[in-house]
């Protein structure tokens, strides 16, 4: 019944005209006008190629963009495709055409982005046209191709998954808080090895968003800023069939130092508080069992990356210093004397050792879920620790390959899983 | 002659009995509304304890700063001196009505002062909570933010904010009792623009090579870490 109110007339009108379909493309956006073209025309290459016989439409659920984003979305054609991709193989001459209208709608959900509220309208909308399956893509992710629609939609059309969730091919350095906190953490509470609980690209069924939409997470601040995760925890929680799928090189947009506490709070924040209506779910949980992945990784080219390792140290000295009372009521008193030896370390020497980050992170949940302060302010006091990790990560993984990474990254989720008994512990404790 | 001091005494003691033997009921309902008062405010204190407890009010307490404050003071709990605080509010308020009983002529009018005094009181407690509670979120929010940003000055700035958010809570309160209005009005005004002022003159001119020289390693800062920072935590 919210979509009622969630969906405008216009909106729905153009929603009545399109028709039932089986595939949805949602493409949240807000001032994406730099590179939402060529994510338009994967889009529209992947449905051409690999679904020309399903009825498919892209929706644009846009955040109040001043830069024309919807106009490109809705004024793209699927001409465009056959004559202007060159990864394309329209372009080389084989004979596929659309069979049916591929329509692209766009509507302004508000003024100002909200991650929730975008995700919601593409879900209502896929309700509404009683899709079979909902592909969410992110407008920043210019190194699409269009076989990752086919990789993302298939599972869920063709094998009945409800959740598919991508892995991406990394750079050996980026996706730091993915492989130091996302991961390991969901996967040693929900004890599924999904490794982006928080996907910019990802497929769901058409069930699976049904039931989605119709939790109750849509008017609180977690599902406003946070849904990704949410809808991770609730494909896993509600025991659907989950997949992940190799796709391609995960693209960075640029981000600043205020970003860092903004991403934390949409997706730590968000996971943190996901913990409070599972406990008994998560509670019982031990170990945890691989989620199948579909096709191929391929290998990645490595780029090397500039990062001024000294600021991190100095950043994350001055947030135990500065910040000694603020840890002193989310941390316990080993916990944070470890912590502070950690910081006196010389550069050479600098480690966060696995251990005390995991119980770092576990004391940080169970405060946040006991509410010992601002609950928003538990999630910015982690950002200088994460910067220590972060640093930790760096110099432990110096020379390593892609594959001693993954070793390590895997190594992190059991420690994560062997602690798990502390942070039943701790959320006991801090009741 | 001494016929007339034994009249006089006897009629002095006739007097001091027929005085006790008018008030001593008086007072017998005095001690009874004393008592009852105390009953009433034990009940009263047990009954807004377990109400804190039970809204976790400690835990709120702890957030505004007032726990630590409590603490350094060597005094109890908040909820324990909340019902405390109760109580005596409760059972000074009934033995004061018991006095009135005693119809002692000039007493009532403080009486009535006290009762129209305890609104206020309870306005200005709630006034100092608030703002304790304010001023203390409000200093961590910017310590975190400051911290955050790599602002060096971050615990300093974060004080600075908790004192000044404090001093407003206090002048509030003040001028909600009746305290020195006025006196409290201009030591805030004076010491509030003394300390803008200060900060002024020593950004300004007194340390004007060193706010250059913050300014510059600031927005120098902002533009190295544009080109510096290219891990994405996604």
């Amino acid at each position: 019944m919210a979509e009622e109110t969630l969906l405008t007339d216009d909106f729905l009108r153009q929603l009545i005209n399109v028709g039932e379909v089986d595939i949805l493309v949602g493409l949240p956006t807000h001032n994406n006008a730099k590179t939402i073209e060529p994510v338009i025309q994967a889009i529209q290459a992947g449905i051409l190629k690999c679904f020309p016989r399903e009825r498919a439409v892209i929706i644009n659920a846009d955040g109040g963009s001043q830069d024309g984003t919807p106009e490109l979305v809705v004024g793209a054609s699927i001409d465009d495709v056959k004559k202007d991709d060159p990864r394309d193989e329209l372009r080389k001459g084989s004979k596929v055409y659309a069979l049916r209208t591929l329509h692209s709608i766009s509507t302004q959900y508000a003024r100002s982005p909200e991650p929730g509220t975008a995700l919601r309208t593409i879900l209502a909308a896929a309700d509404l046209l009683r899709a079979r399956a909902c592909v969410v893509v992110s407008p920043d992710s210019t190194a699409i191709e269009p076989d990752w629609l086919q990789r993302l939609v298939r599972p869920v059309y063709n094998d009945n998954f409800d959740l598919v969730s991508p892995i991406y091919r990394r750079q050996k350095f980026e996706g730091v808080l993915m492989r130091n906190l996302l991961y390991p953490m969901t996967r040693a509470i929900y004890g599924y090895g999904i490794r982006e609980p928080y996907a910019s690209e990802f497929a769901i069924s058409g069930r699976l968003a049904t039931d989605f939409l119709s939790k109750e997470i849509w008017s609180d601040e977690w599902g406003r800023i946070g849904p990704e995760i949410c809808l991770t925890v609730t494909a896993i929680t509600g025991k659907y069939r989950v997949c992940q799928s190799f796709l391609g090189t995960k693209t960075q947009p640029h981000r600043s130092a205020s970003d860092l506490v903004a991403t934390m709070r949409r997706t730590v924040g968000a996971l943190f508080v996901s913990l409070d209506s599972n406990f008994p779910l998560w509670s019982t949980i031990t170990g945890s069992q691989p989620v199948p992945a579909l096709g191929t990784q391929s290998e990645v080219v490595p780029e090397p990356v500039r990062v001024n390792r000294k600021r991190l140290q100095e950043m994350f000295a001055t947030g135990i210093a500065e910040l000694e009372p603020v840890f002193r009521s989310i941390l316990s008193a080993p916990t944070l004397a470890e912590l502070q030896k950690i910081a006196t370390l010389e550069f050479s020497e600098f480690n966060y050792p696995a251990d005390v980050w995991a119980k770092t992170v576990f004391e940080f949940a169970a405060s946040y879920h006991n509410s010992v302060i601002s609950r928003d302010h538990i999630v910015q006091a982690l950002v200088p620790l994460y910067r220590g990790r972060t640093l930790s990560f760096l110099l432990e993984n110096r020379d390593a390959s892609g594959e001693d990474i993954e070793k390590n990254v895997e190594s992190l989720c059991g420690e994560f899983e062997r602690l798990k008994p502390y942070l039943l512990e701790v959320w006991a404790d801090r009741k | 002659m001494k016929e007339i001091i034994i009249t006089e005494l006897t009629q002095a003691l006739q007097d001091l009995a027929r005085g006790f033997a008018h008030y001593l009921p008086r007072m017998v309902v005095m001690l009874i509304v004393a008592f009852a008062g105390w009953v009433v405010a034990y009940v009263l204190k047990v009954l807004v304890r377990s109400i804190l407890r039970l809204t976790k009010f400690s835990k709120l307490s702890e957030n505004a700063g007032a726990t630590q404050l409590l603490h350094q003071a060597a005094l109890p709990s908040s909820t324990e001196l909340l019902s405390r605080f109760v109580f005596w509010v409760a059972w000074i308020g009934f033995i004061l009505l018991g006095v009135s009983v005693l119809g002692i002529v000039g007493l009532q009018d403080y009486i009535s002062r006290f009762f129209l005094f305890l609104p206020r009181l309870f306005v200005a407690l709630l006034i100092l909570f608030f703002g304790l509670l304010a001023a203390n979120f409000v200093s961590r929010a910017a310590l975190l933010a400051a911290v955050n940003a790599n602002f060096r000055s971050s615990r300093l700035l974060s004080i600075s904010i908790r004192i000044v958010i404090s001093i407003f809570a206090l002048s509030m309160v003040f001028e909600v009792l009746g305290i020195a209005e006025q006196t409290v009005l201009i030591a805030f005004g004076t010491a509030f623009g003394a300390v803008m002022l200060g900060l002024a003159i020593a950004f300004g001119i007194g340390g004007k090579d060193l706010a250059r020289e913050f300014l510059e390693r600031r927005l120098a800062a902002g533009k190295k870490e544009e080109k510096e920072d290219e891990l994405s935590p996604l």
